[in-house]
């Protein structure tokens, strides 16, 4: 069969109002159904013809997916069609958990963020250039990875958790999620179940044809924020090529409180190292007690890459990540001129 | 004209010109005739244009780097409800012997590619097409088709092609040679004690077919105060227009209609016959509007090929929109170059010896002359006292390249220009100074000797003065001056010279002075989405003493009649147009004035032109221009186009031909004298600020200075200094090929993978000037500026990273985190500057 692409192929498109008719469409179609919400992943794969499904359901019509509501903890559930560009605007996220605010904000361009959503952003695919170009590589269901190989090109891939794919998760959004301890909503036919965020995400050891635990018929229709971080000392930094629409090579986000200078609590998470965002948890747990300043950061940092196997391009992605949790926790020594 | 230089005032007192001085339009900023059209949506682009009955074509890209196609099974496909028709490479018009515009023969090269390929040199070679009612049904065809495919030997690294032992891209071999007018393939495998410099970080060297050198070499180092030996490599980067090359065709009482964009109308023409095997006079090609070229489509494409058969095949019209992925693969490159420099200098800074080892990777379809240009350039920029250059241009199984902005030019002042720098630091000279000690002046010589053992010089160089000016408007001493760290961030400041060649001659303009009074300039260049192919005529205009509200620009359809004219392309625009408009200008000025006398008696020197009239000096009888075109048509002959101006090129004689009788109807040719070779030059300026940490850097300020002669349009010239600059930009800091060398297969084919820059990716004020000084060699004085700012907009910024970071951190471009952070870590560049497409 010869191959062409950007050309999206015909598919029924099923726009429901309600979630209650986008579960029963889910519950229809089940693995012949492709869950679309802002369309920035989807759009890829459907125009390269590399995922052809049969029915679309486009939840862009089901208002009560959307929105930022408060919560009786104090804290705030999103609905999972909020727009990135909602979300970084909220007067309460950017006061209470500008921590996520600043995430979305670093994602992609100001197009795509009015058009992505928070769930689609934590939901969305690999980005393995290999992956996305129809390589029948072991998370396409093949038995080989091309990224992982002597001459693959594999600057932008994992130097943690790889397992016969060593594609990041590329999600900006998720790492800040973890950091302020999110709970993802997800229902299905048989009820609703809450997940911590650092759970919904699996690597290639759990199921390396996905980055989530959705599975046909579930649905992710909301992220709780709980009061816990509100207001807390956060960190994101995003490092990427170029400075508007590009994924992360890496990114760190962190919420820490402090007595004094004296960290209390804190998480902390990066994304794009590995095929997860990964929470620090021993770093966390290096930390608490210790002031946050340079000499913890530095420590911290070194903690975190232990154990980092780089690729044959990606070697700097040690470093930058020593670097980002050390800046997180540590601070950056900002130049006198800024 | 006399081959050697004309001796010339030393340039030390010419000082900047304030814009337009002296001129009505020239130098004065106004609305181009198009831009209200491109703003507002109006201007039709080829995805524009329809056709009653139109059919869409998809192509069928090769998979494989290097196959043979050994069976194609269309049947399911061609069954398929909705499906018209395929094209075959069978059905493709073959290479073919034309004349040129001389009347030369010039013979086939069997080595270019064809519209469609059955041994496909490169992943993404268009193989197929399939014409449907809709491009749905064209996709879903394609799937249907069965291609029984041979893998043949690939290679798609340079360095690697040339190890003993490696795989060729061709079957006759792996490296351009060039025999007389021919370019042919050798096999050049270098040895295993040829590559054992790269165990040191050096480029490795053996056997190179082109090498050229003059002056004392030896002598040169010896006597060299320091001497550098640098490997650097640049890489291949995608012309990547925001307008694929689209195309719509029909067929009409025997003629051909042709809807795409291109950087040339006029000399498109010939193009289409000879790839077609048909006469020029029944192609009729519009190409009103195009979105980017960057000299990927300066006569069209290979693409026009496809939907033309298929169309006169299915005797329907057929539009072949091209895909971005398309795009990557069809769209051209540049080529990478890989070089190792050594340079001597004197304790001054000037530079001794230069000589220069270039492998310049040629992708899969013939030679090209960025290796050549590369060592031009680099002999006029930096003027070194003696020179060698070498250069291998290797083919590979990689999509094809062509010229792209500043061929050759641009990565010579990538490679050189850092090697500045560093010997700048070494020698303790100031890096503007070191510059200037180096810098082309006056009729500047370069290249090798000819054979009549003179070397070729430019027009006029005022780099020097545009260089002293840039450094005072960009505060280049205070700057250096400052503090360089401060916590985690280290700034640098950059400088970089630029050049490129400005200009051609020996074009024609037309001109129509209306019955209604209207001055109607045809015009052939192709409005590649500058505003130069109109700018050039306010020269016309200058001369007329028209205001330009009275005048109209008829371009971008063959079937309106248009005059010999350049492409846009090669920065020759600005100079060969307001050439030929000048002379058009005034060829009309007289012929206004004969009306006049004809008409009203006296001698034409009795009479004046201006603001829409042909007047008596000191009062007396007078015409509208309105009335002096329907006397011009009653009159006849040489007036109205019946008759012709004998000096014009045959494609114009045509036109007036096609012309006569519309109103005074003239046309002249440029035979202006013009001693040199017309290049623009620039000093580019950068500062930069890097965060040690995590390698990433921001481009916090940036300068382009012009030397280009006399400014026609300022803004449009500042469009294309800053525009430009952030082409070479690009180069410094991400754009790039990704292929993965096991498969030959590009992985990196989409904008976010292949990362061209974005608006953010740049100061958000960046900074030009021009000094305005008119060239010598020219009657407008203007020459083009489309390519010389790309390699300093690259170099002033790796300039700038090198003053933060050091010596040790880089050995290519692009520069990114990656390259910076395990650079920094090692303390030497970890990056391995050999290695292709990474």
């Amino acid at each position: 069969m010869a191959v062409i692409r950007d050309i999206m192929p015909a598919f029924d498109l099923l726009q429901p109002a309600s979630a209650s008719d986008a579960q029963q469409l889910l519950d229809r179609y089940g693995d012949d159904a492709w869950v679309m919400a802002g369309g920035m992943d989807s759009f890829d794969w459907l125009k390269d013809r590399i995922k052809r499904p049969r029915v679309l359901v486009d939840l862009s019509g089901v208002d009560e997916l959307k929105g930022i509501r408060s919560t009786s903890d104090g804290g705030v559930e999103i609905g999972a069609m909020t727009t990135l560009s909602e979300i970084g605007s909220d007067p309460t996220i950017r006061k209470n958990y500008s921590l996520l605010s600043e995430a979305v904000e670093h994602v992609a361009a100001p197009q795509i963020r009015n058009q992505a959503t928070v769930g689609g952003n934590v939901s969305q695919d690999a980005r393995c250039w290999y992956y996305r170009g129809g390589w029948p590589c072991y998370r396409a269901g093949g038995n080989e990875c091309f990224a992982d190989t002597p001459v693959g090109r594999n600057r932008e891939h994992a130097i943690f958790g790889g397992d016969r794919c060593v594609a990041v998760n590329p999600s900006d959004s998720a790492p800040a999620l973890i950091a302020l301890d999110a709970k993802f909503v997800i229902r299905n036919s048989k009820g609703e179940q809450t997940v911590d965020a650092e759970d919904y995400f699996v690597g290639p050891t759990a199921d390396i044809t996905k980055l989530n635990i959705l599975k046909p018929g579930d649905l992710l229709t909301a992220i709780r924020i709980p009061a816990t971080w509100s207001g807390a000392k956060f960190y994101f930094e995003k490092i990427r090529d170029r400075n508007v629409w590009d994924f992360p090579l890496m990114n760190v986000a962190c919420a820490m409180k402090l007595s004094g200078d004296t960290i209390q609590q804190i998480r902390i998470a990066v994304n794009a190292a590995a095929p997860t965002p990964l929470r620090l948890k021993n770093v966390e747990a290096a930390v608490v007690g210790k002031p946050a300043n340079a000499d913890t950061g530095k420590a911290a940092g070194e903690l975190a890459v232990q154990g980092a196997i780089p690729l044959q391009f990606n070697a700097y992605k040690i470093p930058l990540m020593r670097n980002l949790v050390k800046r997180a926790i540590g601070g950056v020594q900002e130049a006198s001129w800024a | 004209m006399p081959k050697a230089p004309v001796a010339q005032p030393k340039p030390e007192d010419l000082k900047p010109i304030p814009f337009g001085t002296g001129y009505k339009l020239i130098g004065h900023d106004y609305s181009t005739n198009e831009l209200v059209a491109k703003v507002t949506g109006q201007a039709k682009y080829a995805e524009d244009f329809r056709a009653e009955g139109m059919l869409y074509c998809r192509l069928v890209l090769s998979p494989m780097p290097h196959a043979r196609v050994k069976r194609v099974n269309a049947e399911k496909a061609l069954k398929m409800p909705g499906v018209r028709g395929i094209l075959t490479p069978d059905e493709v018009p073959g290479h073919a012997n034309y004349v040129n515009d001389n009347g030369t023969m010039i013979k086939a090269d069997k080595f270019s590619e064809l519209a469609l390929a059955d041994e496909p040199m490169y992943q993404g070679e268009p193989i197929l097409a399939v014409a449907a009612v809709d491009e749905l049904t064209a996709a879903n065809a394609i799937e249907a088709i069965e291609i029984e495919m041979e893998p043949l030997p690939f290679n798609t690294d340079p360095i690697d092609s040339l190890r003993p032992g490696s795989a060729n891209a061709r079957e006759k071999g792996n490296v351009w040679v060039r025999e007389g007018r021919e370019e042919k393939l050798k096999e050049v495998k270098w040895t295993a004690d040829d590559f054992a410099a790269e165990k040191e970080g050096k480029l490795p060297t053996g056997e190179a077919p082109d090498h050229w050198s003059y002056g004392d070499l030896d002598a040169g180092f010896k006597n060299a105060a320091l001497v550098l030996d640098e490997t650097f490599s640049t890489e291949d980067v995608s012309h990547q227009c925001l307008e694929p090359r689209t195309t719509m065709a029909f067929w009409q009482n025997g003629k051909l209609y042709l809807y795409t964009g291109t950087q040339s109308t006029m000399q498109t023409v010939p193009a289409i016959a000879r790839w077609m095997h048909m006469p020029e006079e029944n192609v009729v090609f519009i190409s009103e509007y195009t979105g980017g070229g960057f000299g990927s489509k300066i006569t069209g494409a290979l693409t026009l090929v496809v939907p033309a058969l298929l169309s006169k095949k299915l005797n329907a019209p057929v539009m072949m929109r091209i895909s971005r992925e398309d795009e990557h693969f069809i769209g051209r490159a540049r080529p990478g170059i890989r070089a190792r420099t050594k340079v001597g200098f004197a304790k001054d800074g000037r530079i001794t010896a230069l000589d220069m080892f270039l492998v310049s990777d040629a992708g899969s379809y013939g030679s090209n002359g960025d290796g050549g240009a590369c060592g031009q350039i680099t002999s006029l920029l930096y003027q070194p006292q003696a020179m060698r250059w070498r250069n291998v241009t290797v083919a590979t199984n990689t999509p094809p390249r062509s010229a792209q902005s500043a061929p050759g030019g641009m990565q010579a002042i990538a490679i050189v220009e850092p090697i500045l720098s560093k010997a700048a630091r070494k020698l303790g000279i100031d890096q503007v100074a070191l510059r200037r000690v180096n810098s082309p002046e006056g009729k500047a010589q370069y290249g090798p000797p000819g054979r009549d053992g003179d070397r070729d010089y430019v027009t006029s160089c005022y780099l020097k003065q545009a260089l002293d000016e840039g450094a005072k408007q960009f505060n280049w001493d205070a700057r250096v001056a400052r503090p360089k760290q401060s916590g985690t961030k280290v700034r640098g400041v950059g400088v970089a010279l630029s050049c490129y060649h400005g200009g051609s001659t020996g074009f024609d303009g037309l001109v129509v002075i209306t019955p209604q009074g209207r001055v109607q300039i045809h015009s052939g260049i192709g409005n590649l989405g500058t505003e130069a192919f109109i700018d050039v005529h306010r020269a016309a205009a200058e001369i007329l003493d028209v205001p330009w509200e009275n005048v109209d620009i008829v371009w971008g359809d063959t079937s309106k009649p248009l005059p010999y004219s350049c492409h846009s392309g090669g920065s020759q625009t600005v100079h060969a147009m307001t050439r030929a408009g000048h002379a058009v200008g005034l060829e009309c000025v007289q012929r206004l004035k004969e009306v006049a006398a004809k008409t009203h008696g006296g001698n034409p020197e009795d009479y004046v032109v201006a603001n829409n009239r042909v007047a008596r000096k000191g009062g007396g009888s007078a015409m509208s221009f309105a009335q002096a075109a329907q006397a011009a048509i009653k009159l006849g002959g040489i007036y109205d186009g019946h008759d012709v101006n004998p000096q014009v090129n045959a494609y114009t004689k045509k036109s007036v031909a096609a012309l006569a009788g519309t109103g005074l109807v003239v046309s002249a040719k440029d035979t202006y004298k013009h001693d040199g070779d017309s290049f623009s030059f620039l000093a580019c300026f950068a500062e930069v600020e890097v965060d040690v940490e995590t390698g990433k850097y921001y481009i916090t300020d940036y300068l382009g200075y012009a030397d280009v002669g006399t400014v026609i349009h300022p803004a449009a010239l500042g469009g294309q200094v800053l525009g430009r600059s952030t082409l070479g930009i690009a180069h410094a800091i991400g754009q790039k090929w990704v292929i993965d060398p096991q498969y030959g297969v590009t992985v990196a084919e989409r904008f976010y993978t292949n990362r061209p820059p974005s608006i953010l990716d740049v100061p958000v004020e960046m900074k030009w000037n021009a000094l305005n000084i008119p060239d010598p060699e020219t009657p407008v004085g203007a020459r083009g500026c489309g390519e010389p700012p790309v390699g300093g907009g690259c170099a002033s910024i790796t300039n700038a990273l090198a003053d933060a970071l050091g010596d040790n951190i880089f050995q290519r471009v692009p520069v990114n985190s990656d390259t910076i952070l395990t650079s920094l870590e090692a303390g030497r560049p970890m990056q391995n500057p050999f290695v292709a497409h990474i």
